[in-house]
Parts: C-alpha cells; structure tokens; sequence
C-alpha cells in the first residue's frame, strides 16, 4: 500500500523555512540552466526563422559562407534563366545578387565595438524575404546611397535612426527606413543596394550569393542540384534554410560553458537537497517506524520519501521558471562563427525550455532523495521506535 | 576544552550533514573560483611579458579584408618599429569538422617571424630548416603531442576561406608558456597556390623597442594610413584578443550574473545547515547557559562553526577549480580554453574571503536565536 502523497506535502509544509530554503537553492539553479537553454533556443529560432524553404543559395564552389565567397557577375544571367525560378511582381526572374559585407560600428551603449553584416541587393531581394517588414520610413531605392536598418540594428547602435546618415565605405549613407525581421538572422543586418555598395568596397563586377526563387519546395531541391552539378559554372547551391540550420553552430561556445555550469551547480544543490531530505528523514524517524508497525512496506516508504525530494524540486523549479519568466524575449548579440559579424536574438523560455528545466530539477531531487529515502526504509523499527 | 576545540567537535558531530554542506559549498565554490578566473585571463591577465611590445595593424572595417602586402614596408618606417610580419588565418580545420580536431592555422613570413614571436622557443636547427623550406611548418609541442607529430611528417591542410589543399611539412616545434596550439607556415607557399591571395596580408604584427613605445607607434601608423585606400586599426596584442570576447556577446554580465547565483546558493545551503543544527541543540545551548556560557559566547561558539564549514567547503572547492583548469588547460579535449588561465594565490584568497563571509553572514540569525533563547524553555524543548 502507497503512503498517501498528502502526507507528504503536509511535511514540506510543517517545516517552511527549510522547504523554501531548499527549493530556492533549487530554484538558482534551474534559473541558471533556463537562461542558458533560452540564449540557445533564441539563437536557434534566429537561425532557423531566416531561411525560406523555396529559396536557393548561390555560392562559390568550396566557399561555406557569403562573406567567403565572391563570383564573376558574368555568371548571373545563366542562373537568372534557370528553369523552375518562380517571377516576381514585374513578370520577371525573381532572383538577386548580392554583395555581403561586414562593418564595425561602436555600440550604443559605448562597451565596444561590433562586426555588423551590410547586405547589398538587388530589388528582387527584398521580394525575396517577404518575413522582412517595414516598419518605418520606406525601402532603399535603387542607384541611391541610402540604407534601410533592421530594428534591433536601430536599438543597439548610434546613428541608425531615420534621417541619420552612416559612415561607412567610400561615404556616408543615408537611413530611409527601418524593417523587423521576426527574430531572423536578418535581424542583425543592415540592407541597401548591390552596386552602390560593390563600388564602395571596389567590388563591381561580381556577387558574393545569389539568391533564387524557386516556385515550389520540388524546384527549389531540383534548382539546387541544377546549380552544384553544372561543371562551368563552379558554383554551389544551398537551400536557404539549410544554411542558416549550419550557422546555429556559433552557438557551441554558450552551449559548452552552460553544460559546464549547469552541471556543477546541480551537483552542489542535489547535496544540499540531500541535506534536507536527510533532515527531514532524521526527525521523522518514530514516525517513520510507526508507519512501518501500521504495515507500510519498505518500497512504499522509500517511494514516499523520494516523491517528498521530488516535490521539492518540482517547488524549486516552478520558482525557478517564475523568476526567468521576466527575462523572456530580452536581446542579446553573439559572434556568428560563419559570417564574423554579430547575430540578435531574444532570450526564448519556450514550452520546451521550461519542460527541460523541470526535468533537470526532478533529477537533482531524485538524487538527493533517494540516499536519504533508503536510510528512512532501513531503518530498524525497534530502535527508531524508542528513539 | 578550549572555544575552538568545542566549535571543531560540533562542526563534525553530525558528520554526514556537515560532510555533505560542506560538499555543497565546495560545488558552489568551484564554480566561483572558475567565473574568477575566467574573469581575470580576459580582462586583468597582461598576457606574457613580450605581448605587451606587439602590436596588430588590421583593416579598419573588419579582420574579413586584407591589407595590402606594401603596408608592410612603410610600417617598418615608424619610429619605435623593431620589427613587421605579416599574418592570414588559414583556417582552423584539421581532418574534419569536428571541434576537437580544430586548432588555429596561419601563414607568415617565416624569415622575420622569430623577432616577433622571440617567446615561442624552437631549436635553431629547426628554425633554420623551417626558413628554408618553403612548404615547411611550425607547430606548437602540445599540438604535435595530441596528434603524435614529428619532425618530417607531412600534413594536408583544407580552409574554408582559400581553395586550396596544402601539404605542409613539420620542419620546426616550438614551446610556449602557456601553449598557444598553432600551427604556422609560410605566405608564399600559399601565394603560391592562390592567385587573388597574391600582395596581400590579413593583418601585421609589430614588435616595439619597448612597451612604452605602444601607443606612440599605434597611432603614428593609423595615422600614416589615414587617406590611403584601406584604413587601419592598431591596437595592443591584448586589446585585439578582448575584442574577440566582446564579440561573444556581454561576457562581463554573464560572469557576474553566475557568480551572483553561486554566492547566494552558498548562503542558502549554509544557513539551512546551521539553523538545521543549532535547532536540534536548543536544549544544548540552554545547558552551556545554566553553565554560565555568555550570550556573546554562545554567538560565537555557532557562527565559528558556520564560518570553519563554509571555509573548509571554500578549501575543497578552490582545489577542485584549480584541478578542473589545470587539466582543461592541458587537455587535447577542450580546445578553445584559453591557454594562460590558471587559478592565482589572490583568485584563491578571494574564494576563500567569500566562503568565509558567506558563513559568517548564514550564521549569524539562526545563532542570535540561539543565543536568545530562554533557559527554562530550551531545557524542557524536545527536538
């Protein structure tokens, strides 16, 4: 027969301050281990929010990224003339070439400086990226010096806001207008146009990428094998979404001090939650013997024991999800280890971050409950009676 | 019995408890001590004394374009210039792409490379024959020491920047304290090989007559380059290492933010330990006063207690930490960990000092109590 779970919520609350002291301990570290599965979880839906599935990517054979590439513009209008390229609003190829570079600009904020990715396109690249929208102002046009930023490229740095000019390049630039891109990789780009800006940088006459439209996901996948498999062109193509799925790599260096951290901090508090049970165990040792002469098993008041740790820790982390839960959506920067520039994204306490989080408390309390639970069902009666 | 003998009896009396705060504690204190030192190899650690006389001229915009290979000669024109060589990043893939394979690969020229880099030790027979073969390499002994390299192997190199598949031979091996896990080779092989690669640099590392020379020579050769076609931007060996931290987003919060966490992690599992035991002693303490023990004394005899737990926990901890960074620092495994991080004797007393303050503060409310409580009703309390 199983000892009522009652019996044990009674107990964590016989002895509050304990409980609360524990389950804060708890809570720390499950707060900790949040915000660095959330800094993961915003980076990968930066990355993986960027691609479209219907659009191909165009790079130099061998080169993995477009700030590594570079081609003979010359190439561009045997891609424009592929089959399967879906047309854009003028009835035309729906396709861009782009140059990508990267600036530094100083932070708002005066802690330093940042390598910022400016994108240069064709109109098509705005039709494109249709997750991209204005917010403010209007579009670049084409054969101007005018930039459109993205909106957290507006908040982080000086002189990004409309009206504002940008010295970068050859001159200075003009901000026309201001886009949000949902969280994308976009997010952390500055847009203006191709050949203003490949003069700038003494780039004409070639394209870093290319961006196609295919008219379905069939064509895209047919589109990009067209492009890698013809021998004259030596360029390479990508689905969209799998190049950017490839950069959620520069994510490893917060993933491998998180594992890191995380895992010390739980060991530390499964002690102190050990601690506690031991406790716990220790006061209750008549009790524990009076339960047995009533005719509980052994197994019932081990299990009792560790489902009592399990609340705990199920409290902690309940305490640990509400005090990250204000943190969600803040932004931060990165080094994208592909491009070298800086990637945004939000801190995302997504469904599945608060389940992982729980599970993570769930394992410090087994742990620390379960030494604790086998002493309580050892215990010799006779001896604990009289205690 | 003296004060102390009486405090250190108590603190093991329940030794499982104590045993296993004082394991808390120490996890805790590990993990400070880590965040400590991490802190101070990016933002106190100097480096080794010569990087403080070298200097990096890369382009103004970004590390992503190259400089022209003429800068070279008109930098070595600045007053205070000892010595230029120019540097490109190959690449960092070794084999494939796995992260425990990568280490850091770059080209130089190999003839003017020793005056900059005059801390890196390589037998002179080995540098000579590194000089002469154009398709030689220069790798650092840790690096040669994972992989099982020796003098005459021959290795393929593969970059995601240049098209082209090197084969280099180990001519030379050098020794630095701490490693920097690198392999060099010379610029014209790979000029060689890639056309468009030809006359340029990625960026130039200048060695200075002495450290006050830094930011006179900076400046002049930013200055130099003021109207030229590329811009550039020169900073100390140190300055341009932290703006690769930077990049990695506000490391200086998140540091603090772990440290803030730990430490008021400590404080709960310390002070849950000692109202826990100074509870199940209220009878005790009414006794000690019946003996005529002093409300200061009783204070004290508890708090002494809290603070020998936390510091013993702080002891096993920094040891712990100082174990931990030892073996990252020399494992062939956890690449990226920067080589010169080391626990020093004042990160230690700091860990220490916080342990100590910690179990000082967590001991001090439940030991007021303590000390506070009615001698009648102590001696009839059951716990």
């Amino acid at each position: 027969m199983a000892i009522p779970i009652s019996y044990n919520v009674r107990n964590l609350k016989l002895r509050k301050g304990l409980t609360v002291m524990t389950a804060l301990g708890i809570a720390l570290t499950v707060t900790t281990a949040i915000f660095l599965m959330a800094l993961l979880a915003g980076l990968q839906r930066a990355f993986v929010s960027s691609g479209n599935p219907n659009n191909v990517l165009v790079l130099r054979k061998g080169s993995e990224a477009e700030l590594s590439g570079g081609f003979d513009a010359a190439l561009f209008p045997t891609l424009k003339v592929l089959p399967g390229i879906a047309k854009d609003s003028h009835g035309e190829p729906m396709v861009s070439g782009e140059w990508v570079v990267v600036i530094v600009l100083p932070r708002k904020d005066g802690t330093g400086e940042v390598n910022v990715t400016v994108r240069g396109m064709m109109p098509d690249g705005l039709e494109l990226r249709p997750s991209a929208k204005l917010i403010e102002g209007r579009w670049f046009q084409t054969g101007q010096r005018e930039v459109v930023v993205s909106k957290s490229i507006r908040s982080r740095f000086s002189h990004a806001n409309i009206g504002d000019t940008m010295e970068f390049g050859k001159g200075s630039w003009k901000v026309v207008g201001v886009f949000d891109a949902g969280g994308s990789a976009y997010e952390s780009e500055i847009w203006c146009d191709v050949n203003q800006m490949s003069a700038d940088f003494d780039r004409q006459g070639g394209f870093s990428s290319a961006y196609l439209r295919a008219t379905d996901a069939i064509a895209a996948d047919a589109l990009k094998n067209r492009v890698s498999d013809d021998q004259r062109l030596k360029l390479e193509g990508v689905l969209e979404t799998d190049y950017y799925a490839k950069q959620t790599s520069s994510g490893a260096p917060i993933k491998y001090i998180g594992i890191v951290v995380a895992i010390i901090m739980a060991i530390g508090s499964s002690f102190a939650a050990m601690n506690t049970m031991y406790a716990a165990v220790a006061y209750r040792g008549r009790e524990i013997a009076t339960l047995r002469v009533l005719g509980f098993s052994r197994p019932s008041i081990l299990t009792s024991f560790v489902l009592e740790s399990l609340l705990l820790a199920l409290l902690g982390a309940a305490a640990g999800i509400l005090l990250m839960l204000p943190f969600n959506g803040m932004q931060t920067g990165t080094s994208n280890a592909v491009t070298f520039s800086e990637v945004v994204f939000s801190l995302q306490i997504t469904p599945q971050v608060a389940l992982y989080a729980i599970v993570f408390a769930l394992l410090m309390g087994f742990f620390g409950g379960l030494f604790p639970a086998w002493h309580a069902a050892r215990q010799n009666i006779l001896t604990a009676l009289r205690g | 019995m003296t004060l102390g003998g009486f405090v250190v009896r108590n603190t093991f009396r329940n030794k499982r408890r104590s045993l296993l705060t004082m394991l808390s504690i120490s996890f805790s204190l590990l993990l400070l001590t880590l965040m400590m030192s991490i802190w101070r190899t990016f933002y106190i650690d100097q480096g080794p004394p010569d990087s403080a006389k070298r200097l990096i001229t890369r382009d103004r915009v970004s590390l992503a374009f190259f400089l022209p290979a003429y800068y070279r000669d008109k930098i070595r024109s600045v007053p205070g210039v000892v010595a230029v060589v120019p540097m490109t990043y190959f690449g960092n893939v070794y084999k494939d792409d796995r992260s425990t394979n990568s280490f850091a690969q770059v080209v130089t020229d190999p003839d003017e490379y020793p005056k900059v880099a005059a801390d890196k030790i390589v037998p002179p027979d080995q540098l000579l024959a590194w000089q002469r073969d154009r398709t030689g390499a220069l790798v650092d002994i840790e690096l040669a020491k994972k992989f099982g390299w020796k003098i005459g192997d021959h290795l393929t190199l593969q970059s995601p920047y240049f098209p082209v598949h090197p084969e280099v031979t180990i001519r030379a091996i050098y020794t630095i304290d701490p490693p920097v896990r690198s392999l060099i080779f010379n610029t014209k092989y790979l000029e060689e090989s890639v056309d468009w690669f030809k006359g340029q640099a990625g960026w130039y590392l200048i060695q200075v007559a002495s450290p006050s020379d830094v930011a006179t020579v900076s400046k002049a050769v930013d200055e130099m380059f003021r109207n030229a076609p590329q811009r550039t931007k020169t900073e100390s060996q140190q300055a341009f290492q932290l703006s690769f931290v930077s990049s990695l987003g506000n490391v200086k919060a998140f540091i603090l933010g772990i440290c803030g966490a730990v430490v008021f992690a400590i404080l709960l599992v310390s002070g849950n330990t000692m109202a826990m035991s100074i509870r199940a002693r209220t009878r005790e303490v009414a006794v000690l006063k019946t003996l005529g023990f002093t409300r200061q004394r009783v204070l004290s005899m508890f708090v002494g207690e809290a603070i020998s737990l936390a510091v013993a926990g702080g002891i096993l901890g920094v040891l712990g930490a100082t174990l931990l960074i030892r073996w990252l620092t020399h494992s062939p495994v956890a690449i990226g960990v920067p080589a010169g991080m080391k626990v020093t004797i004042p990160t230690m007393l700091v860990s220490l000092l916080v342990a100590a303050t910690v179990g000082f503060i967590s001991g001090c409310l439940p030991a007021y109590n303590a000390s506070r409580t009615n001698i009648v009703e102590g001696l009839r309390h059951i716990g």
